[in-house]
């Protein structure tokens, strides 16, 4: 029986798919918690009580929130390109569930382990833009295009500072490979072996530029409510908005994941004496996730002019200078060796 | 080739089955809810008032400048990537071209904030 799933082509074929599968499905149902969740801490820190009619203490809000959008109305806006205006929030979702092929979830949990994995996110990332732009391109209203530039714009500003700071990532383990970077930041000192010790200022650049990246208060411009209505999303309905919304919030926790296996060591246990495992992934990543909905429900919304300010003059000049900064420590190691791993073992 | 399929399967069969989720995301809508489109439902949203023309308008140069900053600075990560991962093996002539291209491109930087093509107002 297990012959059958190593050697043949459909054995092989069907474990893929059950593999991915495995991702997807915990995913959706963890992004459902999720949505609750970020509610729940909104409200919470407003004083209110948040969702809490559907379920015990509101637990199965999102899933009625999903059958309401399937039974609603899809609505075309007339001279809408109709085929773009599908393709879409199309684009969004495969774009943001694609790159969870090459995050690992404990050592060898990982579905495609390839050698330039943090590339393809970055990517794919990049790429995400075009669900965006098409979107509020081919809804033929005044709001969602300019929405869509404004999103666009920023979404590209922040890529630049997110690439720079990878780099310096890359510099101290010396490999592409999210696993590899993990098991370089595996050590006798546990927690403070992690990058986000020696990778500090970088963690919050990193941490700042995710929530512009992934369109998150207090970056949330495309949608400013008060200006335009909701951005490129004003004229979705329906489904394809419900696409756009998972689009986003998996493109969030995937931020998540990728805070966590960069500058948190993954799935290494914070303390050297416990077991690495699975568990310490999943709540970091929780961890991460709680910071991205305490920083929702507390911080005002930028002004977009800041925002390009706070994009190009302060996070390019400053990861940039970080890049010169790493290279010399790992090439002549400064401060004992922690910016160049592979010189330290691990 | 044997090897590389392996790894890029897998990516090749979630991108299929992303696509397939996605469409019968759609497509239960399109099924399931009624549709009743009527000529004041299907006009562009403008806060109650007709929409005034096509929305396909002129847009500011900036996001243009933006967009070829953009180029310029994703094309200069994309070089640094190799680099990067083989930052432990190059010797330090490849080390110091690196660096020396690292500061070429500030100073290309330094020329556009002086020029002013990061201003926003």
């Amino acid at each position: 029986m297990a012959e059958f799933f190593t050697t043949t082509y459909l054995g092989i074929g069907l474990t893929i798919v059950g593999q991915v599968f495995l991702i997807v499905i915990p995913l959706l149902v963890c992004l459902a918690f999720l949505m609750y969740a970020d509610r729940k801490v909104w409200a919470a820190v407003q004083m209110r009580r948040g969702p809490n009619v559907v379920g015990i203490y509101g637990l199965l809000q999102s899933f009625a929130d999903f059958i309401k959008y399937i039974v609603k109305e899809v609505v075309f806006p007339a001279g809408a390109d109709r085929t773009v205006f599908l393709l879409a929030p199309m684009i969004t979702l495969v774009l943001s569930l694609i790159a969870w092929a090459v995050i690992p979830f404990n050592e060898g949990w990982i579905l495609s382990d390839i050698n330039v994995a943090i590339l393809y996110i970055f990517a794919i990332s990049s790429l995400e833009v075009y669900g965006v732009i098409m979107g509020g391109w081919a809804s033929n209203s005044k709001y969602p295009f300019l929405g869509s530039l404004r999103s666009a714009a920023q979404m590209i500003s922040y890529e630049v500072s997110i690439g720079l700071i990878i780099i310096g990532v890359i510099i101290s383990t010396g490999s592409m490979n999210l696993s590899d970077i993990v098991r370089a930041q595996d050590g006798a000192y546990g927690i403070f072996n992690w990058y986000w010790l020696p990778h500090l200022p970088m963690l919050f650049l990193f941490f700042v530029s995710a929530l512009a990246e992934t369109n998150r208060p207090p970056f949330d411009l495309p949608e400013a409510e008060s200006e335009l209505v909701a951005g490129y999303q004003v004229e979705y309905s329906s489904t394809p908005f419900l696409l756009f919304m998972i689009g986003e919030l998996v493109a969030v926790v995937l931020m998540c994941a990728l805070v966590s296996l960069l500058f948190f060591g993954g799935w290494l246990s914070p303390i050297p004496w416990l077991p690495d495992g699975f568990l310490w992934m999943f709540v970091k990543m929780l961890f991460v996730f709680f910071m991205f909905a305490m920083v929702k429900a507390i911080t005002p919304r930028y002004r977009y002019d800041q925002l390009m300010r706070l994009g190009w003059k302060v996070f390019l000049p400053m990861s940039l200078g970080w890049v010169f900064f790493v290279a010399f420590a790992a090439k002549f190691q400064w401060f004992g060796g922690v910016f160049a791993r592979w010189t330290v073992g691990g | 080739m044997e090897e590389m399929l392996r790894e890029y399967l897998p990516i090749l069969v979630f991108l299929a089955i992303a696509i397939a989720l996605g469409l019968i995301l759609i497509l239960a809508a399109v099924v399931i809810a009624v549709r009743n489109p009527d000529p004041e439902k299907v006009s562009a949203y403008e806060c109650g008032f007709n929409a005034f023309d096509d929305a396909r308008m002129k847009f500011d140069v900036r996001f243009y400048l933006v967009s070829i900053l953009f180029i310029i600075f994703d094309l200069e990560i994309a070089f640094l990537f190799p680099w990067a991962v083989a930052f432990k093996d190059i010797s330090m002539v490849g080390f110091w071209s690196m660096i020396v291209f690292l500061i070429v491109l500030t100073v290309g930087f330094a020329y556009e904030w002086k020029k002013g093509a990061l201003e926003w107002e």
